[in-house]
């Protein structure tokens, strides 16, 4: 199943390679929001709370936007019905696309924080956050993948997606800023271990879970 | 915030159960409509069989429909 | 199978433990200290939203039953199910707002993690019948809506957890008397609403299956007949008869 499924990540990774299709707009689309927020909140600087929750906001918007395309290919060009003659375990797709999407967020990322350390963060930028946002960055991913999973049938796709994404994600945005905040604050605090135990907790959950019903939308 | 008075609070608690007594209401309506539309539905049906059965049993040479009738207009 | 048996009982026994219950509300529990008069509201709101809750997870376990024996008839039920627990929903979260509105002054409280998790719960839920309309084709229709009334019933706890976790460490818990804490005249009341208000669901689900079967059998009996007048059947949320 592994080898199935890292077969289908590479072939999404060049193709996003060669096209550039999502994660560039991704990232530029991180980039205006920041723009926007700054406007919006009318701030130049922004520390502790108020800054955990830009930049996972950001940050998510950002991923429904990735989100939207991820089994867009497969659904227009047959790779759903060639998957499913494969003698392969179906799974593979899931853990394929998760890991995909997992890649791209964190590309965006790379852009994304640097940006939003320089024009918006006031403190200095704790590296410890860099852990909150991984395990971040694998609940979206995971949750991503199901939602598109599930909206790939549908003609209002790009609705369906945000609508059952964002609620499902709203535990791990509360726990990602929670758990971002301190490290974002002047003079702040350390890594709350207790917010990582509740991403990891989470993550897990819905790993599990997606796994028992992915095989269950991927039968014709 | 202090306790309301019973005849603010008063007006408040009886706007709760107003709100499920409505929710219930408008529930029975919808109901009530569908219900009515399976009447009509079966009368159709009642319709669509009586249409049905007369042909068939014509070529038996007596209209099951009419000697009820002739049957019916000698009482 | 037939759901309109025993209904007539059901539901007459329903509407009687639920004006028990609302009797003994107003006449019968004390007056809390702190609220006054208009803690009564919580007899009606906490037992709406736990039968309501209950109903997102028993269409989520019916939801399983399509999934491992692919019968049709579990699609049903767990629209069903889904269906009336929105309703009951937008119920939790107006009788909510008043409550909030008399006790705090203001229509939303965000400090209350209750009913900030159930906004977030019945967002998600209201995403069901838009999933399901997108869909044509039925079949799929009903298996991708169980998938995710799986994933949602399997959320709900968790997002209480996680909004309650959160809510704690800003905001300590203040709206009253939902824990031990409870006298036992105002638990008895208490539990009796919610036996009631079950009692209400499962009479307003059965109601609503029978009506269903009997609507399909209708138009499958029409089908037999080879009427052919039958009008073509229109796009729609709900599950389509299992053919």
């Amino acid at each position: 199943m592994i080898r199935v499924a890292l077969a289908v990540l590479r072939k999404d990774l060049l193709v996003e390679l060669r096209t550039k299709e999502s994660v560039p707009a991704m990232a530029l689309f991180s980039l205006v929001t920041y723009v926007v927020f700054r406007f919006g909140l009318d701030r130049t600087s922004l520390e502790g709370d108020l800054a955990a929750g830009v930049l996972v906001v950001t940050l998510l918007f950002a991923a429904v936007l990735g989100i939207n395309r991820l089994f867009v290919a497969e659904r227009e060009q047959g790779g759903f019905d060639a998957f499913l003659l494969a003698p392969v375990d179906r799974s593979a797709l899931l853990v394929a696309k998760a890991l995909a999407l997992l890649v791209f967020l964190v590309a965006v990322e790379v852009v994304a924080v640097p940006a939003f350390v320089v024009l918006l963060l006031g403190p200095a930028f704790d590296p410890a956050a860099l852990v909150v946002l991984a395990l971040a960055d694998v609940g979206i991913a995971v949750i991503g993948t199901l939602a598109s999973a599930l909206a790939v049938q549908t003609r209002a796709r790009d609705l369906i997606v945000p609508l059952v994404a964002l609620p499902l994600l709203v535990p791990l945005v509360i726990a990602t800023a929670q758990g971002l905040s301190p490290l974002l604050s002047e003079g702040g605090g350390g890594l709350d271990a207790g917010w990582l135990a509740v991403l990891g907790l989470y993550d897990t959950v819905f790993v599990l879970l997606s796994y028992a019903v992915f095989d269950f939308l991927l039968e014709d | 915030m202090p306790a309301l008075p019973l005849d603010e609070a008063g007006k408040y608690v009886a706007g709760a159960y107003v709100v499920f007594l409505l929710l219930i209401l408008v529930y029975v309506a919808i109901m009530a409509g569908r219900l009515s539309r399976l009447e009509r539905e079966l009368g159709e049906l009642d319709d669509a069989v009586a249409r049905r059965t007369p042909p068939s049993a014509s070529s038996n040479g007596h209209d099951p429909a009419e000697r009820v009738s002739a049957r019916e207009g000698d009482r | 199978m037939l759901y309109g048996k025993r209904l007539r009982g059901l539901a007459v026994a329903s509407a009687l433990v639920l004006s028990v219950a609302f009797a003994l509300a107003f006449f019968y529990a004390p007056l809390d200290a702190d609220q006054g008069f208009v803690q009564k509201i919580f007899y009606l709101h906490v037992p709406m939203a736990i039968v309501c809750l209950g109903g997102f997870i028993f269409g989520g376990i019916c939801a399983i039953g399509l999934l491992r024996t692919g019968d049709r008839k579990w699609d049903l039920r767990s629209y069903v199910a889904i269906h009336l627990s929105l309703i009951l929903g937008v119920g939790v979260l107006l009788t909510g707002m008043i409550w909030a509105k008399a006790s705090w002054g203001s229509w939303w409280v965000w400090e209350e993690p209750t009913l900030v998790a159930f906004l977030v719960a019945f967002l998600l839920y209201a995403t069901y019948q838009p999933l399901r309309f997108s869909i044509e084709d039925p079949e799929k229709q009903a298996r991708y809506a169980a998938v995710f009334a799986v994933v949602a019933g399997a959320f709900v706890p968790l997002n209480f957890l996680a909004v309650r976790l959160a809510e704690s460490l800003v905001h300590p818990r203040v709206l009253t008397a939902t824990g031990g804490t409870m006298p036992g005249a105002m638990r008895l009341t208490f539990i009796v609403a919610v036996v009631g208000m079950t009692g209400l669901f499962v009479t307003l689900w059965k109601y609503e299956m029978a009506s269903k079967n009997a609507t399909f059998r209708l138009r499958a009996l029409r089908r037999r007949l080879g009427d052919d007048e039958l009008p073509p059947a229109r796009r729609s949320a709900a599950p389509a008869a299992p053919s």
